[in-house]
């Protein structure tokens, strides 16, 4: 049998390293229901999870896919599941009770184009948006944009890491180019891979409320079977989980909520920046789209024009005070994405008027071409 | 992401065919040959859906000494034309100093007025008992070709890539691709040679 973490290196595509990824954070159940282009995510969990003493379920859809994937959580194992944009529409809902839930969980997107059934074999991020605010209710949730193989294995690992820590769903927002794209992944040794488990009980049995924060926000969890008391539900509850219909338990469980991410938000937020020092023109952008946006802010140097780079790592939260930041002092903002204007209204609403946003967009199917955001650097400003 | 300017290698290149052919297969043998043998950077993106199960085909390989930002070819260094539909779809997209290679049964490249390599490589894989080598033959003939592998890392990842028990097979098929190769080489330095002594 192979063991979990596959040591070495391998040339392998995005989906498959996003699993070897899921498989070093120690996941251990995947609730999937296969779909156009995530389905070698699930195929690769298929055949490695009962190697590792795992399971994996293949559910009648993507409903239970997610249903299962939250119960497994609850019962303190690392869970996951992987989609593309129709599954992740039937997704949302059960999103939502992992979110009111607080139980941890890694939802993948591999995106391609939609609306609807789309263009099932070719990428977009068309779903950004919807990662966003796609289940009802106020909330906030973590999303990771992955750009090349190597990467969406180390993202498999800090999803899982935050999802735990935070107890939230971490969404990880990659796209079809990046899961079916083969490229070089280096595996490290096991032992160099930092794994964060969910914050345990500090008080004895007859003391635990399963949603009561520490003191950074996060509630500690006890996982279903250990002997403590514990109650989960969708519906607005107290600190015990047991259902309380009155305002004050929703202000205060939405306060609970929105608190993990105010109070963390610095451990949470990440971006990568390139040449942006000097930077009169900053290309905002994620995923895929970073590949492009990094080719045409070196074309752009090569022909004089100061740009740089400015990649999202967490798409959510939105790194809105460094955009506001950078506002003051530079010329423009460009954003880059395979959609036509989604986190370039992210990007237009910190700037506030203080510079302005362009985008350099695509409706999805292929690349934007980095020509194409050159013309926008050169003669947007 | 490093600075890309920097570089001295970039090679595009472009594999084509039909479905079935091995094209896809053929791609992945390369980007890995380039990016765990010859330590180069690569990314390889290949056909999906349909056409990779009948249709045209096509795997393109980017190989870099540094960081590749976009990963689909721009402009080709390299095509290897396993069918017609193939060359006629992708022919546009050859450099003008770039190499054409074509499985001379399958592909006519008409109007092509520069010098190309033919090669017979799916009728040298039934000679050799399995048609469906001819793409390990014509990597034979893009690495000797092309330079743009070394022959051991290619080699090697022919052996590794392909169903156990026809390793021995596969290294024969590309041995016989890449002996191809070079002798289309020392006929065309002949060639050359010869041209240069009657001018001079």
């Amino acid at each position: 049998m192979k063991p979990a973490v596959l040591t070495g290196e391998h040339y392998m595509t995005g989906d498959e390293a996003c699993a070897e990824g899921a498989l070093a954070a120690g996941c251990l159940f995947f609730g999937g229901y296969p779909i156009t282009p995530a389905t070698e995510v699930a195929e690769r969990m298929s055949a490695r999870l009962p190697g590792v003493g795992g399971t994996y379920i293949q559910m009648e859809d993507e409903i239970a896919a997610m249903a299962a994937v939250v119960g497994a959580s609850c019962a303190g194992v690392k869970s996951m599941t992987a989609t593309s944009g129709p599954g992740f529409s039937l997704m949302m809902e059960n999103i939502g009770l992992a979110v009111c839930t607080e139980t941890p969980c890694v939802v993948v997107n591999v995106q391609r184009a939609g609306p609807s059934t789309g263009l099932p074999t070719m990428g977009a991020q068309g779903d950004m948006m919807q990662a966003r605010w796609g289940s009802h209710g106020h909330y906030d949730i973590i999303a990771l944009a992955p750009s090349s193989a190597q990467e969406i294995f180390y993202q498999s690992i800090l999803a899982f890491n935050l999802s735990e820590t935070y107890r939230t769903p971490v969404l990880i927002m990659t796209d079809e180019v990046v899961g079916h794209m083969s490229e070089r992944v280096i595996i490290p040794d096991a032992k160099e891979i930092k794994l964060m488990s969910r914050p345990t009980p500090k008080v004895g049995k007859e003391r635990f409320k399963p949603f009561a924060p520490a003191e950074n926000g996060v509630a500690p969890m006890a996982n279903a079977g250990e002997g403590y008391k514990i109650h989960v539900t969708g519906l607005t509850h107290d600190e015990k989980g047991y259902p309380v219909m009155t305002v004050d338990a929703q202000v205060s469980m939405m306060e609970r909520i929105m608190n993990k991410f105010a109070k963390n938000l610095k451990h949470i937020l990440r971006t990568e920046s390139h040449r942006i020092e000097d930077a009169e023109i900053v290309v905002v952008s994620y995923g895929v789209s970073a590949r492009t946006a990094l080719a045409a802010v070196e074309d752009a140097r090569e022909r004089g024009i100061r740009a740089g780079l400015l990649r999202l790592i967490t798409v959510w939260p939105f790194p809105s005070e460094m955009i506001c930041s950078l506002a003051a002092r530079v010329k423009g903002f460009v954003t880059v994405e395979q959609n036509l204007g989604q986190i370039h209204l992210e990007v237009q609403r910190a700037a506030a008027g203080k510079a302005p946003a362009y985008l350099a967009g695509h409706a999805g199917g292929s690349l934007i071409s980095p020509e194409q955001v050159l013309d926008v650097i050169e003669h947007g400003f | 992401m490093k600075n890309t300017n920097q570089r001295k290698i970039f090679k595009q290149i472009i594999i084509t065919g039909f479905g079935g052919q091995g094209i896809v297969l053929a791609g992945k043998i390369m980007g890995q040959a380039a990016a765990l043998g010859d330590h180069m950077e690569s990314t390889l993106i290949q056909s999906y859906g349909p056409e990779s199960r009948g249709g045209a085909c096509s795997a393109q390989v980017i190989i870099s000494d540094t960081s590749i930002s976009y990963p689909y070819v721009r402009s080709a260094d390299i095509l290897a034309a396993m069918s017609q539909g193939g060359y006629d779809k992708y022919i546009g997209m050859l450099k003008d100093d770039g190499i054409l290679i074509v499985d001379q049964d399958l592909a006519k490249p008409h109007g092509f007025e520069r010098e190309y390599v033919a090669i017979p490589s799916t009728r040298m894989a039934e000679e050799l008992g399995r048609k469906m080598m001819a793409n390990i033959i014509m990597i034979g003939c893009i690495t000797a070709v092309t330079g743009a592998l070394t022959l051991e890392s290619a080699r090697k990842t022919v052996s590794d890539s392909v169903p156990k028990g026809t390793e021995e097979m596969n290294v024969k098929a590309f041995s016989k691709g890449h002996d191809f190769g070079l002798s289309v080489l020392k006929s065309r330095q002949k060639k050359a040679a010869g041209i240069t002594g009657a001018i001079s």
